[in-house]
């Protein structure tokens, strides 16, 4: 999107090009400008070859054309704008009609992937190519080819979810999980595949839930202040009845960090929500609980977080009200509360 | 202020006296350049390339703030906005783009948007003949069986047609409203909606959360919304919030700001928002703001861009929509909830290009995307309910207010939402 050169125009060596206005041919077709209209409104300083190609694709799409030529020229008009939906719809439209072997288009995608890896049009039309295909053998390896060289690429990512679901390709993907946690441990897309995996297949039941807070809270220990392992620890949590401030050696760890003198404030905020949930339960003294929140609100609003002041009042002010306010309807019945 | 702190600043030139006599004129929360140098990342002797590349942001970042800690020394004005040149640019491209534009030869109507949503902001006007002739244009990229196109002679799509509704509707004349083909319009919507209440970008495209956005959007604006075209859309988005908070584009996604803004905006539209995890996604929401670069990243561990000033950003008026119902008393009266002066100095000294335009983050190059999502960002950040305003800098950096659900003028949405509103719904039947 940037004001970059980016089709592969300037690259090539354009001396061998031939403009489709002079090929013998295409002499039986008329090209059809573009009706932008009387006025030039964004309009793009295309070369002479775009326009020639695309004045050619009008034609095409207007005769409704599905040949093995309508097929090379799209390729043509998508080398040099991958992003035209129109003209990756309708090439979808001449594969079928034209009935084509469907690998080698395979192996096309992957190429205009490989130039262009956050365009969605070419991530689509791989999908579809497998869907067609029924056939995801080439799908993982493809994937993580992508995410070597940039791992959190979203749509790659998806891709692989989407072929993993659909083709139940779950078996190996914890231990391709593990790997890039041990290649980046702050690789958040890694963290939310390993949700995804679990998830589908196991799902988060009780030994489960175990297993995975032991690992998250080694990763955290290693390093506290990554974000993507509080919160990943946080997603787990909510599978477990207890909650997170029933969890033993949850507490512990947090505990153990905090007497150590950690001020992370990712630690400092899951203090916070063991302190709300202590609340919720109504475990024990309520308003030493509140104290607590308020005090670590206060911490992290002026001190350790300052740049989200006004969420951290937000939560003290939240909490001191509805502890608060539900002392006010219980005044009646439990005296006890009022202790505070 | 009182006269007796701008005696001060005139008096004592030194970034001190700026410094006080500036936290009396806005809140305390301005920022420091000591306190900010503070917030540098710390990779707690544990380097991976997530940590690296970051701090290699935060030092070209950390050297604009620096020259502009020197600059407001000399310029008690600064950061100044560079309307001029932004208007300059934005002006030149509605007539013409280069060449590299060619790889948005398929996104013309959000080229329009961009542009004029931008020029809005600015409170820049157009020429009468020149509103005519860009609506005659969007009108060449409608398509007879409903919706627009990213150009014309283009098959239809959910992403330009939003962009085109979106655009047509800060034009704001007659002219404008009357191209839109309501009925085919609807049709356009059924042809694109899937029974488990998601969108496709278009027939044989792909299913993401900013499909049924952009389809509710228009839907509401210009009045054609029924409650059989979204039926189980609040539930399937409601599928995409991950165990972060944020939503995803698809379920089992990972999190992330442009999706989560669909999908809070969408809900918005729906008067679903109920239905999510509100105290989650706003957890997640908050921590989107970079401790140290002042803006918003897209997701969890990444970099900032400033185009997230918007899609972040621009969640928290409809936060504080939602929370104000459920738990009215503890929600601010004065801010939303982010630091609103943060997001403006990120914008303000590390996006503006020089010759005009926005940008992603220092050393990027300018384009129209950034330029729109930034100055829409530093809107909201400028600006609380009824239009409080809260401006970093100079006074005249103050730009116009926002709809924070469409992204478009307040006064355009409105006008726009009251002369649909008096048309007939089409009803067409599901075949």
């Amino acid at each position: 999107m940037a004001e970059a050169g980016s089709s592969s125009e300037e690259l090539c060596d354009e001396t061998n090009w031939v403009f489709y206005k002079y090929r013998v041919e295409w002499k039986d077709v008329t090209p059809v400008p573009q009706d932008d209209g009387p006025y030039p409104i964004v309009a793009i300083a295309y070369s002479e070859k775009f326009q020639d190609i695309y004045d050619y694709f009008r034609a095409v799409l207007k005769s409704c054309e599905k040949s093995e030529r309508a097929l090379q020229l799209t390729k043509d008009a998508l080398d040099l704008n991958p992003a035209n939906y129109t003209v990756w719809q309708y090439r979808r439209e001449i594969l079928k009609h034209l009935n084509k072997d469907l690998i080698p288009e395979l192996h096309y995608v992957k190429e205009v992937i490989e130039d262009n890896p956050k365009n969605y049009q070419v991530w689509h039309h791989r999908r579809v190519i497998v869907e067609w295909l029924q056939d995801p053998s080439y799908e993982l390896s493809f994937t993580k080819t992508v995410l070597s060289q940039d791992s959190k690429n979203y749509h790659a990512w998806q891709h692989r979810q989407w072929v993993i679901r659909t083709f139940k390709l779950f078996e190996n993907e914890l231990q391709y999980v593990d790997h890039l946690l041990e290649d980046d441990i702050r690789n958040n897309s890694a963290w939310n595949q390993r949700y995804f995996v679990i998830n589908n297949t196991t799902g988060f039941k009780p030994d489960v839930v175990e297993q995975e807070l032991a690992f998250t809270l080694e990763k955290i220990k290693k390093v506290t202040n990554n974000e993507s392992a509080w919160n990943y620890l946080r997603g787990v949590l909510l599978h477990h009845s207890g909650g997170l401030s029933q969890v033993q050696n949850v507490r512990k760890v947090c505990e153990e960090l905090y007497s150590s003198g950690n001020r992370s404030p990712l630690l400092l905020a899951f203090l916070v929500d063991i302190c709300e949930e202590n609340i919720e339960r109504a475990d024990g003294d309520k308003a030493d609980s509140l104290h607590q929140a308020v005090q670590l609100c206060d911490m992290l609003a002026n001190e350790y977080d300052t740049i989200r002041r006004e969420y951290w009042n937000y939560i003290a002010r939240s909490l001191t009200q509805r502890v608060n306010g539900s002392e006010e309807e219980a005044s009646g019945s439990t005296k006890t509360d009022l202790n505070c | 202020m009182c006269t007796e702190l701008q005696g001060s600043r005139y008096q004592n030139n030194t970034f001190q006296a700026i410094r006080v006599s500036r936290s009396f004129s806005m809140a305390a929360n301005v920022r420091s350049f000591e306190a900010i140098k503070k917030e540098r990342f710390k990779d707690e002797n544990c380097p991976t390339p997530t940590s690296e590349e970051q701090m290699k942001v935060e030092e070209s970042v950390e050297q604009l703030f620096d020259l502009f800690s020197k600059i407001v020394e000399i310029d008690l004005d600064a950061p100044t906005l560079l309307r001029l040149h932004h208007a300059t640019f934005l002006k030149k491209s509605l007539t013409y783009l280069p060449n590299a534009y060619q790889c948005l030869d398929a996104s013309r109507p959000w080229l329009c948007y961009w542009i004029l949503h931008s020029l809005e902001l600015l409170d820049e006007t157009l020429a009468t003949e020149d509103i005519s002739k860009i609506v005659q244009f969007l009108g060449k990229c409608q398509c007879p069986e409903g919706g627009f196109a990213g150009g014309p002679g283009q098959f239809p799509h959910l992403a330009p047609t939003y962009a085109a509704v979106n655009a047509l509707c800060t034009l704001g004349t007659e002219e404008a409203y009357s191209i839109i083909d309501r009925e085919q319009l609807q049709k356009f919507l059924w042809s694109v909606r899937s029974p488990d209440g998601a969108f496709m970008m278009h027939p044989g495209g792909e299913v993401d959360i900013r499909g049924v956005y952009c389809a509710l959007a228009v839907a509401r604006l210009v009045n054609i919304y029924t409650d059989a075209l979204f039926d189980n859309s609040a539930s399937w988005i409601i599928s995409c919030q991950t165990y972060e908070g944020g939503f995803s584009g698809s379920p089992g996604m990972e999190a992330h700001g442009g999706y989560a803004f669909c999908g809070l905006a969408a809900l918005s539209l729906l008067g679903k928002e109920q239905l999510c995890d509100m105290k989650s996604f706003l957890r997640w929401i908050v921590n989107r703001q970079m401790r140290f670069e002042g803006g918003f990243q897209g997701r969890t561990n990444k970099l900032v861009d400033g185009c997230y000033s918007f899609w972040q950003g621009g969640a928290f008026p409809l936060l504080h929509r939602i929370l104000m119902q459920e738990d009215g008393n503890a929600v601010s009266m004065e801010r939303w909830l982010f630091h609103q002066e943060a997001l403006q100095e990120y914008v303000l000294i590390c996006c503006q290009n020089s010759s005009g335009g926005l940008v992603d983050k220092p050393t990027k190059p300018r384009d129209i995307y950034h330029t729109c999502y930034t100055l829409s960002g530093l809107s909201v950040a400028q600006h609380f309910v009824h239009g409080k305003a809260n401006i970093v800098g100079n006074r005249n950096n103050e730009l116009a207010l926002i709809h924070p659900v469409y992204n478009i003028g307040l006064e355009a949405a409105l006008n726009a939402l009251q002369y649909f509103q008096r048309l007939h719904i089409p009803q067409r039947q599901p075949s």
